[in-house]
């Protein structure tokens, strides 16, 4: 059962979070038609490596957050909040490595 | 050399001393006409059928690990066709005709038993449902019943059909052609009948990379063992598919998930048949070593890592002791996991890509193993063709583009 | 009466407390701190098992849970029995009654002997290559035969009526095994101030410690410090001690999976105990010290009772006081067999010699000759005779060249072996750590952790007694420090017991027999021997998991504990290669196998999901009603008046609700309290309708898509203010539809200002329909002028209802005139008891889920997840007026424009009706254009929903038809197995297409 460290509560058991898929995720326009709209509803990141994905804690402060996680080794790098930039991985893999 | 009780008898009296190789494991040549990329049972048997069928021998297939390391030799072994939508009823009972001859074709005994599978139903929604997959199976030419609960416990005795369990079972489809079959011996079976028609079963080879011409084309493949060439590839590698396809510039609809599975130390027979409940999550049947095989759902986050949590396996549990409440003190012998993945409308990829020359077949979820042999031999034809094979020809990639997806939601969720 | 080959004095069994027992029908004695193994070995007792495929007579290995040969059922009762306990696991107590199992008619006299008749034919792998002819003998013939011959024992027939608890548990260090290193790993950590839990699978603590009978340390007996370490641990607060608990299995983030065992070893348990417990525990470290495991010497017919492993026979004399046999040979090839010899001669043993393997003596060898037993260099076994036991071997010299010539034929009744021992890495495996290979001793020993742990002790190859002790102190230390705490500083132990061999010999021992056809077993439970192996990599099995996926070796029920480092050097061996270069299987979870009430825990029966019950609950059933499952909600099926059967009940309601009035408990469905300046521009981005300019006071039917435009929840929404709306969703959606609110809100319009509550549990719901609603609900509703003209349908009304503060709703989901009053849900009994009361006095009555169904199909209304399946849009539907035309963004707006949803074609809500109005069509019966569609005809359609309407006088139905609107009048097809039902597309609204009657 994983550790996620919510941004708000702190570090909590996987089973009070809902997993909800890649983060950062652009809606498509209300106009959006062909590729575009499809890209949006059925393609996402499935990195094996490094992925930016978002959780919600619904047993506890109900808020959606986001981490980087390695989704080989399902070690969480880092929890954001949501409306942080997206980090910058490059660098996050250099200090983890490093560490 | 052919398998039979003769044959085995023969040897015997040699101490089993001259058996040859099951397959051959050669070292890559240069090229080949078709490259197919993932040593599971659905790469093999597209190998396979490629030679058998099409005449297509000059083949190779390419597995990073050890063949069938992959879901072949991690899932529950169940094989059913029971599905609602015509594309998938025509799709996975394609399969099950091939798997009830499939030992005599590959002169490999893949313990295919059809001891039929039971899905119950627990509440009125569940009614619904199955009664719709009934009515389009009938329709179909599927064979498939409504059992009540009594008719159900006494399919299978020792079902717990009591009134007074958090989700009593109110009934059940039956599909009797369904079952289960071995898994390592689909792989082997596939190997050793297409290794002896031609095809080059490469192992410990990954894929680092496709080569593409200046036209976009594949040329072949870029791998430990160096470069290998090819005008067709077909990737069929499961969980691993984005990373291959990722390789050619392609995006897939795909999502891996971790999935796990158990079995029990082994027991007399007690469990005749496969068992399976959508709305407590949780399937279970008996190997012919004794084995209870029993599954779970998937992990909820994309995963690599071919492990899940605790808590899963106990949710699966926790339902198979309210179907079996004799089954309690049963312990747990072994649990692993495997990726699975999964598609938004848990129906599988099989079908030609943007790239020219390059195939793929993967999207299975958690449901492939059932479909094997018809994924192998409707990925060969359309490697063969060039074209989709009919039955394969819905589950195209580019569905995804027109919206016309095949939604096997209601008759996946975390069934096998 | 002592059993026979109980030692006078000696071992860590209480002789003063003698218990009986019973195996196989006959009575023994034993002791407290026996085991059933030790107690059965006191008592002479050598045949337990018989081999899984040739059915060999089979006696114990080991003494501890890796025993593989003697698996056993213990019976308390039909509910609470066992099957496949090794017998080395099972404490005995005072009435134990316990049977062998895998054989008929009995041990002594099996049938599946036969088989070994069959052995050569049954190598490994023989199945995969015969079965097949004729085809159709596999499901008649062959298969009922292997299922009947498999399995090892028998599950119970009645259910466990035992309780498993579940325990969640945080603590700073973990110490996995109670052994020497653990414990003194545990004593650093607690010293610290570390919040510690140690476990230790056995009912004893102190591991090796408990079979050294001459061990010292810091002055006294091994045991001895060991008592006093777990005294010193006990009466610590911050310290838990574990004993009888398995650390089984590890998971990600350090946490890790125990199991308890509660009241296996008691006679007559307490019945509040419960009889296992599951930890989960999540440590900040963890300190593995798991010990090491002998391994076995592969030599000819290795497999007889009598034949065990030289610790285990050490264990057996020094910790149970058994004597395992009265005349012994030693193999061995490294000098830890030497101490069970010398041990057991001490004992009174016949040590007839010690055969080893080694072409020089070592100082073991020295001494044990000087202390008078014989001792043969470059000496293997050759052969194993006996019947239901071994009764004497062959002996045979290896000379320099490789050469094997038999010497001597020696009587014997117990052979001990020992090739040296394997490190336990399975649990560190487990944590996905990183296994290194060391060339010098050939172990595989813990690398590069995943996880945060450490190993310390024999399962980090350490040996030496006081280098475990001083190695665990210092991994125990380093693990309080890493949390925080402030170690005591360095310690180290004065010690000195016997050095286990690291490592040894692995592989085929040399032998002068013909190694095509002798058995010299390597997986000895699932009778997978040398020749087995080679057979796999002749076959081409080259990778390890072929050759054990292959013969099966390591996946019986010991999981290669005994047998996987050997069949690895055999199949390296056969095909030239190291043993890094083949690598090792994965040890998967559990260590030793948990069982399946365990990981169900508490969540059966009642408590196997929560039970959601409305505030009328209980009034329902004083009206007997029966009820059905909606999600977790229990809800009123219907209310049978005298013996009506669900078919009469329903009628009856329809046609009162109707013609009179009827009350319904609305209060499953979701209900979503949306609040704040942005209320109603974020439910206009939500849901297709226009929400901007709905009036205070109004209500509108929302239809909720997701953004692939597909109808995914329905409801209706009132706007109690300009900023407040109650928003209603289907029962099984609300949590669905509210995580999706909060998911856009968060994450893609947090600029937004409002705020959801989630009220479903909040407000009790009754609603009152039909001709008679106003009348009845009048006295309820306080200072709102219920009239049409004032209160129109698709109203709503903050109000005081029966004295409480309330909301008033006009809707109707029947077609007549309708009211909802939402009440606190504490008061929601009173007001229902108080309303069905007047309801009754009017002529009316209470009306469950299912005339709910019948009623509002007869106006067309859609029930999302019946009539929809999540592949249908609005217009599908038949709801395509709710999409605002005018409409910016909104969730599906994209989606459903796509030109594959708008396209011709698409299936469409319509009605059905058939010929005889008695015909009730089936749901989900599929629509097709003739009456006898052949084998794979394309369906036009399903039926969603279908009833008999007693208000109508005729079955009605609602289907998805492709082009469905288009075909009014057209005549299709449901084929049934009883011949095939015409049917015609009609209008969906078979009741009041007007509508005139909810604006009553």
């Amino acid at each position: 059962m994983l550790l996620i460290t919510c941004p708000y509560c702190g570090p909590r058991p996987e089973i009070e979070f809902a997993a909800r898929g890649e983060a950062h995720v652009a809606r498509c326009a209300p106009d959006a038609t062909g590729d575009a709209i499809a890209d949006f509803l059925y393609f996402r990141a499935n990195t094996k490596g490094y992925l930016a994905e978002c959780w919600r804690h619904v047993s506890g402060c109900g808020r959606f957050f986001n981490a980087v996680r390695h989704t080989v080794t399902d070690k969480f790098v880092t929890t954001y909040k949501v409306d942080d930039p997206r980090p910058d991985l490059a660098a996050l893999v250099a200090e983890e490595t490093a560490r | 050399m052919h398998f039979s009780f003769l044959s085995l008898l023969r040897a015997a009296f040699s101490a089993h001393q001259n058996w040859p190789e099951q397959w051959r494991s050669p070292e890559p040549k240069s090229s080949y006409d078709v490259i197919i990329v993932g040593g599971g049972g659905h790469g093999l048997a597209a190998a396979y059928y490629l030679a058998s069928e099409h005449g297509i021998r000059n083949v190779a297939v390419v597995e990073k690990g050890w063949i069938g390391g992959g879901n072949t030799g991690r899932n529950t072994t169940i094989v059913r066709s029971n599905y609602l939508l015509e594309e998938s009823e025509a799709l996975y009972d394609h399969a099950l005709k091939l798997w009830e001859n499939l030992s005599q074709a590959l002169n490999y005994n893949v313990m295919f038993s059809q001891r039929g599978v039971m899905m119950l139903a627990h509440t009125v929604h569940d009614v619904q449902s199955f009664k719709r997959h009934l009515h389009a199976n009938r329709l179909a030419g599927i064979d498939a019943e409504w059992l009540t609960a009594e008719q159900a416990r006494d399919f299978c005795p020792g079902l717990n059909i009591s009134p007074n369990i958090r989700y009593p079972v109110v009934g059940a489809t039956l599909q009797r052609r369904a079952g289960t079959a071995r898994h390592d011996a689909v792989a082997w079976g596939y190997a050793r009948a297409a290794s002896a028609l031609g095809v080059d079963i490469i192992q410990n080879c990954e894929v680092t990379g496709i080569r593409r011409g200046p036209d976009g084309a594949v040329e072949g493949v870029e791998t430990s063992k160096g470069l290998i060439r090819a005008k067709k590839i077909g990737v069929s590698a499961a969980g691993n598919t984005s990373v291959i396809m990722d390789m050619a510039g392609i995006r897939m609809p795909l999502e891996s998930n971790p999935l796990q599975a158990l079995v029990s130390e082994p027991l007399k027979p007690i469990i005749s048949c496969v068992v399976m409940s959508n709305t407590i999550h949780a399937y279970i049947s008996q190997s012919d070593k004794g084995d209870l095989v029993i599954g779970a759902g998937t992990d909820q986050y994309v995963s690599y890592s071919q492990t899940g949590g605790l808590q899963i396996t106990a949710h699966t549990l926790d339902a198979i002791c309210e179907l079996f409440p004799t089954l309690r003190r049963v312990r747990m012998m072994r649990n692993w996991g495997g990726i699975v993945d999964n598609t938004t409308d848990r129906s599988p990829i099989l079908g030609k890509t943007p790239v020219p020359g390059l195939f793929v077949n993967c999207g299975w979820g958690t449901g492939g193993f059932k479909a094997t042999p018809g994924a192998g031999h409707l990925l060969a034809a359309t490697i063969a063709k060039g074209e989709p094979h009919p039955i394969a020809a819905p589950f195209s990639l580019d569905r995804f583009a027109r919206g016309r997806l095949i939604d096997e939601a209601a008759a996946a969720a975390v069934a096998h | 009466m002592t059993a026979s080959l109980r030692t006078p004095q000696g071992g860590r069994i209480d002789r003063s407390k003698p218990l009986r027992f019973t195996f196989d029908g006959v009575s023994y004695t034993g002791h407290q701190g026996d085991t059933l193994a030790s107690a059965l070995v006191a008592n002479g007792v050598r045949l337990l098992g018989r081999s899984f495929k040739y059915h060999r007579p089979r006696g114990l290995v080991a003494a501890g849970t890796e025993e593989p040969n003697a698996l056993v059922t213990v019976i308390r009762d039909a509910g609470r029995t066992t099957p496949n306990l090794p017998a080395t696991a099972v404490e005995l107590y005072d009435g134990l009654v316990a049977e062998s199992q895998n054989r008929w008619p009995s041990l002594k006299w099996d049938i599946g002997a036969l088989n070994g008749i069959g052995s050569p034919l049954f190598v490994s792998g023989f199945y995969y290559k015969t079965f097949m002819w004729p085809k159709s003998f596999w499901k008649k013939v062959y298969e009922p035969q292997i299922r009947a011959a498999a399995g090892f024992g028998k599950a119970p027939k009645a259910a466990d009526p035992d309780r498993y608890a579940n325990r969640f548990a945080h603590c700073d260090v973990l110490v996995v095994g109670a052994g020497p290193a653990g414990l003194a790993a545990a004593l650093a950590a607690a010293e610290a101030g570390a919040k510690v839990i140690l476990c230790d699978e056995n009912a004893e603590l102190g591991g090796s410690l408990l079979s050294d009978a001459s061990a010292t340390i810091e002055g006294r007996s091994g045991r001895d410090w060991s008592a006093d370490v777990l005294m010193n641990l006990a009466l610590k607060d911050n310290v838990t001690v574990l004993p009888r608990t398995t650390a089984f299995g590890y998971y990600q983030d350090n946490a890790v999976g125990l199991l308890e065992r509660i009241t296996d070893h008691m006679s007559d348990p307490a019945s509040h105990l419960p009889r296992e417990r599951l930890w989960q525990v999540r440590a900040k470290r963890v300190v593995i010290c798991a010990g090491a495991l002998e391994r076995p010497l592969v030599f000819p017919e290795n497999d007889r009772p009598g034949i065990m492993l030289a610790d285990a026979a050490r264990t057996y004399l020094n910790r149970f006081g058994a004597l395992p046999g009265r005349r012994a040979v030693v193999f061995t090839a490294t000098d830890s067999a030497y101490a069970a010899a010398i041990d057991l001669k001490a004992a009174g043993v016949h040590v007839a010699v010690i055969a080893d393997l080694r072409p020089k003596a070592s100082a073991a060898a020295e001494a044990a000759r000087a202390a008078g037993i014989r001792v043969e260099l470059s000496t293997v076994i050759n052969a194993t005779h006996g019947k239901l036991a071994v009764e004497k071997v062959q002996l045979a010299r290896v000379s320099p060249s490789g050469a094997v010539a038999p010497t001597e034929t020696i009587a014997c009744d117990l052979v001990l072996h020992s090739a040296g021992f394997t490190p336990t890495v399975s649990l560190f495996s487990q944590s996905r750590g990183k296994l290194v290979f060391d060339e010098a001793r050939g172990v595989f020993l813990p690398g590069a952790a995943h996880e945060d742990n450490a190993s310390a002790g024999a399962c980090n190859g350490t040996a030496d007694l006081s280098a475990c002790l001083n190695e665990g102190y210092a991994v125990g230390a380093a693990a309080a420090r890493a949390v925080g705490r402030t170690t005591l500083g360095d310690k180290t132990f004065a010690a000195e017991g016997l050095a286990i061999e690291i490592g040894g010999h692995f592989g085929e021992v040399p032998h002068a027999r013909d190694a095509t056809r002798v058995k010299c077993f390597v997986d000895i439970q699932h009778d997978v021997t040398a020749k087995d192996i080679r057979l796999a990599t002749r076959e081409g099995f080259r990778s390890i998991e072929h050759v054990k996926r292959f013969t099966t070796t390591g996946m019986a029920t010991d999981q290669g504990k005994s047998s996987n480092m050997n069949a690895l050097a055999i199949a390296a061996g056969h095909m030239g290669l190291n043993v890094p270069q083949v690598g090792l299987t994965t040890f998967r979870r559990p260590y030793t196998p948990v069982s399946f009430g365990a990981f169900a825990g508490s969540n059966r029966g009642d408590l196997f999901d929560p039970l959601r019950k409305t505030a009328t609950h209980d009034s329902a059933v004083a009206l007997g009603a029966p009820f059905e499952n909606v999600g977790l909600w229990k809800r009123a099926w219907w209310f049978p008046k005298a013996n009506e059967d669900m078919h009469a009940a329903v009628a009856r309601e329809c046609k009162t609700v109707r013609e009179t009035v009827g009350v319904f408990d609305a209060s499953t469905l979701g209900k979503i309290e949306v609040v704040g300046p942005d209320a109603a521009e974020f439910l206009h981005r939500m849901y297709v309708n226009p929400f901007l300019k709905l009036g205070v006071g109004k209500c509108r039917y929302g239809i909720l898509t997701r953004d692939d435009g597909f109808v995914y929840d329905d409801g209706v929404i009132g706007r109690i203010a300009p900023d407040r709306f109650h928003v209603t969703t289907t029962t099984g959606g609300a949590p669905r539809v509210l995580a999706m609110m909060e998911d856009y809100l968060q994450t893609e319009w947090p600029d937004l200002d409002v705020w959801l509550t989630s009220t479903t549990e909040q407000w009790a719901v009754v609603a009152v329909q039909g001709p008679k609603a106003r009348e009845v609900i009048a006295p309820f509703i306080e200072g709102v002028d219920l009239s049409n003209a004032a209160f129109p349908h698709m109203s709503v009304v903050e109000c005081t209802i029966m004295g409480v503060p309330g909301r008033l709703f006009r809707v109707s989901f029947t077609g007549e005139l309708g009211f909802e009053l939402n009440v606190p849900a504490d008061y929601g009994r009173a007001l229902w008891d108080a309303v069905h009361a007047r309801v009754v006095e009017f002529g009316g009555c209470p009306y469950g889920t299912e005339t709910m169904h019948v009623l509002r199909a007869e106006k067309g209304y859609i029930i999302v997840g019946q009539d929809t399946d999540g592949t249908l849009t609005p217009d599908d539907a038949g709801v395509g007026w709710a999409v605002g035309k005018t409409k910016g963004d909104f969730v599906g707006k994209a989606g459903m424009s796509r030109p594959d949803l708008t396209g011709p074609g698409r299936k469409q809500i319509v009605g059905l009706v058939a010929s005889d109005p008695k015909v009730v069509l089936d749901e989900g019966a599929q629509i097709t254009p003739m009456a006898n569609p052949p084998k794979g005809t394309h369906a036009l359609g399903h039926v969603t929903s279908a009833y008999h309407s007693s208000v109508l006088g005729k079955g009605i139905a609602l289907a998805v038809i492709e082009g469905g609107r288009a075909r009014m009048g057209e005549t299709l097809y449901v084929p049934m197995p009883t011949g095939a039902i015409a049917v015609t597309v009609v209008d969906p609204v078979f009741y009041d297409k007007e509508g005139k009657r909810l604006d009553a």
